[in-house]
């Protein structure tokens, strides 16, 4: 019987590994799972709008990303992720078929098709040393960079010309193509104060004109040409408009302090980019000044000035002699867009003021293109580069459409519960609901029994996705509906209601606005402040958000309300923070404590309220913090003192005395990648049962931490180093008392590293150069001190250890199993899934270099796996070794879409305990939910309700015909 | 159609034995070496996997992700620049499984390149790169068919309930009268009716 027995259970555990266990149907896609994509913040932009065929815009972004836009929607026709090191340096569009993009300061070109997107040519560009990179296309594609001016066919990347205009300190700054074609300038300086000029003739590069001049008062190193063969720069105090121009083959200066122009001008002054014709635009501290220069600097007047922080676009030439360029203020809510014309006087064609969301800050860019209305009139269109980097078409005094680019550089993300709900349905809408139900119902059983037709399925497929329940602003029963709380780069928060990825409320924070004292806040962190469940009907949730100005230490904190997006209070640090730990206790109000550690080692305790304080000080004893410097390879760890000595009377604040450190030796290990466990992971046994009714402890501590360090060589990149000088050695450490629990080295494996920590298992992932393969190693560790007490008779008698606490302090005596695998991808990050009580099996969620997310089981990285598992280990569920983890089409969670620039997989517990919440960002954002050992707990989306009503009703018919039936008969048998 | 695409295979083919593995001249040492490569995909588009299954999708990544490179309508792409080493590249293309390639750059020929799939340890005498297989992430649909309506649950119960329905009276109208009463009389008896009773009396027919 036994036997019968374990042959079904390999039977179930074979079918259960044949089959990935998070599969899915293709009509299934978007019922649980949404992707968006975005580009991030636009840096340049280009119109393409011609009469025939799709209006569009070519952009260029921070991300890296070359994209084509709809210019009616918004929507991406087409994008490119480039390499990281493959910044975009400028866009244009030749031929009027092509995008060409100058990348990798200035050492690619490429061409990519402008209706799909598909790269036509690459062109490297070989310089002979670090120059700035400048492209102009107007005749033919002129490509500056390294030193070298090329010349580059359009048709095919060739490099037609190429010369050399460098020298001794020579440094270029701008060239221009004459608008006939019969001449190139270029211009550069020779130190910083000597301007050289080069006129080169287009069709073989030669140099027809050379000049060089001095001038005394120097330059600051912006340069303008504003027309061919005249120049306009700031000299070296920016405070005079210098104009050169060729005069008799002679270059003359002319120069002019901006105070005789403008009598109210004071401090520096800075050129803006834009090419005018004609005139220049100079940004002053207040103002930005719109100045005509005329008969080669001689005369010189201000056309327009515009004041306060505004964005002003190119010049557009819109018809045969004019120029127009876009001007976009913002004040509150409002934006102000005007469009002037270049030539003079204050000739506004157009000014619209359009009312936006005030949680987008101010406008950073503009950039705008002309169109012929239906009454013949020209019409002009902006697209508007905000603060928050979203990024918005405006047209007619209207918004086109808006996208929330912001979201691409997503650099933390939390979850919040969504409000209860509160009593009181009308019986309209449970009618109402009722009918859709049924006539859902009834559609699906067409479906089944293959008679809906193709609008039938059409309808169908359109009710699994706009399923009303998932998209409620209100807590479920599974614990699906969520909302994911993300801190851009840029520092706006944002909601996304789980179900269906819609932008729940955004907030842009005050304390996150470019200011005078700030000019480039950045978000960094977000931690859950307050999560209440005693009072859930009547308090809300709140996040606390922490922030810094440019690269310094995060100084300012918010505190925002959950539901609404509204931001409670903001803080700005005197102390610049260092570190932020949020400890395992809550005051009275459920606010979880944090410490806020500064530069001086000193621990500032928030909330700041007497209760906190009390409960704090309670917990004194037991809380330790630990530091890590990778730069000095030290881990140092801290426990707490007292009261802060030399800041008498602030009771919030605490010394730290140092209690240990980890000194790794910098010549030989540099610290690469450290993991811990999740603070809120949840783990549901401690023991764990082996084949032969063995009990054997897992060794699970809040307190340990996984660190890897590599050889200090082999960080450059996989093929810089021979598999002898490259190292890996990973180590698991105590944080309380620094012990080393355990060390193992890796010869011959390289970095990146990337780890999860879970439960009393790491899984790390690095390059093995000996095989030229990825790898992944596990290491399980388990407490062998308390492997005596499964002696039941102990228990019995009371002789256990049971009941002596856990200590870090008691000397641990830990098992180690450890196993390596060959991995085939590169790994971006990875994750672990988490459920609300650590029952189900866990899988790690592997971003690939593909950008997918592949589930792979914990069993596949199993420490126990041998090469010939025993019948008994095959029962529990061993799968026999295999030196290469297995990649299962059908298990990425990501199924068909690419998460374009993957960056963080964070997973979420739903109450369902069979399933975990992932959500993915990097560009792109995926959110889907996952269920590692399926969904043993609910129905699935899948169950077939019609069927189960059908079978009823037969049942019930049947047996209403079978009484009928048996009535009759004993009817005829009486009448017999 | 058929006749030009493999005319043009053919030069692209002749093309790039000639060119991928031959040094780079014109590029000095001291940048590196140029790798260049095709990725080659047949029937590319063709098979509905739901998938834009163009060749705008195609990546190629060197080092885990230290320089991307696009590829050319033709399926060429390009490292310039690249130094001696051993060097690992990576394909990413929706839809297709490829292995990746151990690319090994000498340093005292410049341009000599050698490639080998890590995944199979299959040496390549040109750098062309083919998907090992298809990938599709769906799983595939079983039609509708009565024997996995007859098997799932609901199909079990109508089963069983037919079978009460109309089997179990057969068994009842094959015993004989008398010893129908007799089990009914005997029922009347104990009070409480039994499948027990019956089984034996039938055993005795």
């Amino acid at each position: 019987m036994a036997n019968i027995m374990g042959f079904f259970l390999v039977l179930l555990s074979l079918t259960l590994s044949l089959y990935p266990s998070c599969a899915l149907y293709e009509d299934q896609v978007g019922i649980m799972d949404w992707h968006q994509q975005y580009i991030g913040k636009v840096n340049h932009a280009v119109f393409h709008t011609q009469k025939q065929g799709r209006k569009r815009v070519v952009v260029a972004t921070d991300e890296n990303i070359i994209a084509s836009l709809d210019l009616r929607r918004g929507d991406i026709f087409w994008r490119h992720v480039l390499g990281d090191s493959d910044a975009v340096n400028d866009i244009d569009i030749a031929l009027g078929k092509y995008v060409i993009t100058l990348s990798s300061s200035g050492s690619i070109l490429r061409a990519w098709n402008l209706p799909d997107g598909q790269m036509m040519w690459e062109s490297f560009l070989q310089g002979s040393g670090p120059s700035k990179s400048l492209l102009s296309v107007s005749a033919s594609i002129l490509v500056f960079s390294g030193g070298c001016l090329h010349a580059i066919s359009g048709i095919d990347g060739d490099v037609l010309w190429r010369r050399e205009l460098s020298g001794e300190s020579l440094e270029m700054h701008k060239i221009r193509q004459s608008p006939n074609g019969e001449t190139i300038y270029a211009a550069g300086l020779v130190g910083s104060s000597q301007l050289a000029l080069y006129e080169l003739n287009p069709k073989n590069g030669d140099i027809v004109n050379h000049k060089m001049a001095l001038f005394s008062g120097g330059f600051s190193g912006e340069m303008l040409f504003l027309s061919d063969g005249t120049l306009v720069a700031l000299d070296a105090t920016r405070s005079t408009i210098v104009t050169a121009s060729f005069n008799n083959g002679n270059l003359v200066f002319h120069q002019r302090p901006i105070i005789e122009i403008v009598p109210e001008f004071s401090g520096s002054a800075s050129l803006l980019p834009s090419r005018f014709k004609g005139s220049v635009a100079i940004k002053t501290d207040s103002h930005v000044l719109l100045i005509l220069v005329r008969e080669n600097g001689k005369k010189m007047e201000t056309l327009d000035k515009i004041e306060g922080p505004s964005a002003i676009s190119d010049a557009l030439l819109f018809s045969e002699d004019q120029q127009a360029f876009g001007v976009v203020r913002h004040e509150q809510d409002v934006l102000s867009l005007s469009i002037k014309l270049d030539g003079g006087g204050n000739n506004e064609l157009i000014t619209d003021n359009i009312k936006v969301d005030g949680q987008r800050g101010r406008a950073e860019m503009v950039f705008i293109n002309n169109y012929i209305r239906t009454d013949r009139s020209q019409g002009f269109r902006a697209l508007v580069v905000m603060e928050d980097y979203s990024l918005m078409l405006l047209q007619q005094g209207n918004i086109v459409w808006c996208r929330e680019d912001g979201l691409a550089s997503i650099v933390d993300t939390t979850i919040s519960e969504l409000p209860l709900e509160k009593e009181g349905v009308s019986v309209a809408n449970v009618e109402h609901s009722l009918f859709q139900w049924l006539k859902g119902h009834f559609l699906k059983l067409k479906e089944t029994l293959m008679l809906a037709s193709a609008e039938d399925i059409a309808v169908i497929q359109e009710m699994r996705l706009k399923n009303s329940e998932k998209t409620k602003m209100t807590r479920d029963h599974n614990g699906f509906r969520k909302l994911l709380i993300v801190l851009t780069r840029a520092g706006k928060i944002l909601a996304l209601h789980t179900g269906d990825g819609r932008v729940v409320w955004s907030l842009l924070s005050p304390s996150f606005r470019k200011s005078e004292k700030c000019q480039n806040p950045t978000g960094v962190k977000i931690y859950q402040w307050q999560v209440p469940h005693h009072h859930a009907l009547d308090e809300n949730p709140s996040v606390l958000v922490v922030g810094r100005c440019g690269l310094g230490s995060p100084n300012f904190l918010s505190f925002v309300d959950s539901y609404t997006g509204k931001e409670l209070e903001s803080l700005r640090l005197t102390h610049p923070v260092t570190q932020i730990v949020p400890l395992p206790f809550t005051d009275s109000l459920e606010q979880r404590l944090h410490l806020f550690v500064d530069g001086e080692k000193r621990a500032h305790l928030h909330p700041r309220s007497s209760e906190s304080l009390g409960v704090f000080l309670r917990e004194l004893p037991n809380i330790y913090l630990y530091s890590i410097d990778s730069e000095r390879g030290i881990i140092r760890g801290y426990g707490l003192k007292g009261k802060c000595i030399r800041e008498e009377g602030d009771d919030y604040c605490f010394e730290t005395r140092e209690l240990w450190k980890v000194v790794f030796p910098l010549e030989s290990e540099k610290i690469s990648a450290v993991a811990t466990r999740k603070s809120n992971e949840v783990v549901h046994t401690q023991a764990k049962v082996l084949t032969d009714q063995d009990v054997i402890f897992k060794y699970i501590s809040r307190n340990v931490l996984f660190v890897a360090t590599i050889a200090p060589k082999a960080t450059d990149g996989i093929g810089s180093i021979t598999p002898d000088e490259a190292w890996l050695v990973a180590y698991l450490i105590d944080t309380v008392t620094g012990r080393i629990l355990h060390r193992v080295t890796h010869l011959g494996a390289h970095g990146p590293i990337q780890a999860v920590f879970s439960e009393n298992w790491v899984v790390y992932h690095y390059f093995n150069l000996r095989a030229h393969k990825y790898e992944m190693s596990v290491i399980e560790i388990y407490d062998q001190s308390r492997a005596d007490n499964k002696d039941v008779l102990k228990l019995v008698l009371g002789k256990h250890n049971l009941t002596t606490p856990v200590s870090s302090y008691s000397r641990p005596e830990v098992m180690v199993k450890s196993q390596s695998y060959f991995f085939t991808h590169s790994v971006k990050s990875m994750a672990v899934t988490s459920t609300a009580k650590g029952i189900t099996s866990k899988q790690l969620l592997i971003g690939t270099i593909g950008d997918q997310v592949l589930a792979l089981d914990k069993r596949y990285v199993d420490p126990r796996r041998t090469i010939n598992p025993t019948q008994a280990e095959k029962e529990e569920g061993i799968i026999p070794l295999t030196d290469s983890l297995p990649i299962i089409p059908q298990s990425y969670v990501t199924h068909s879409v690419r998460v374009e620039g993957l960056r963080g997989i964070e997973t979420f517990p739903a109450k369902l305990e069979s399933t975990s919440l992932v959500f993915i960002y990097g560009v792109d954002l995926f959110y889907t939910r996952i269920a590692p050992s399926r969904t043993y707990d609910s129905l699935t989306e899948e169950f077939s309700y019609s069927l189960l009503l059908i079978t009823i009703v037969a049942l019930v018919a049947a047996i209403f015909i079978t009484w009928r039936l048996s009535e009759k008969k004993e009817l005829r048998d009486k009448w017999r | 159609m058929a006749i030009t695409w493999h005319l043009l295979f053919l030069q692209v083919f002749c093309f790039c034995l000639f060119s991928s593995f031959t040094p780079s001249n014109s590029l000095g040492t001291a940048e590196g070496s140029t790798i260049n490569g095709r990725v080659k995909i047949e029937g590319m588009g063709a098979k509905g996997l739901g998938l834009p299954g163009k060749s705008t999708n195609v990546k190629v990544i060197l080092n885990g992700g230290q320089r991307v490179a696009f590829i050319r309508p033709d399926g060429y792409f390009s490292f310039h620049g690249v130094p001696a080493g051993t060097h690992l590249i990576e394909v990413a293309a929706l839809g297709y499984f490829f292995s990746p390639v151990r690319i090994d750059v000498s340093s005292r020929n410049p341009g000599k390149v050698q490639a080998a799939l890590t995944e199979n340890r299959r040496t390549l005498n040109e750098l062309v790169l083919e998907p090992l297989q298809e990938e599709s992430y769906y799983e595939i649909r079983e039609p509708f068919s009565i024997i996995s309506l007859v098997k799932s649950p609901m199909g079990l119960m109508v089963g069983f309930m037919l079978v009460a329905v109309f089997l179990l009276p057969k068994l009842m109208e094959n015993l004989d009268t008398e010893e129908m009463r007799r089990a009914q009389e005997e029922m009347q008896n104990q009070g409480v009716p039994s499948l027990s009773n019956l089984l034996p009396g039938r055993s005795n027919n």
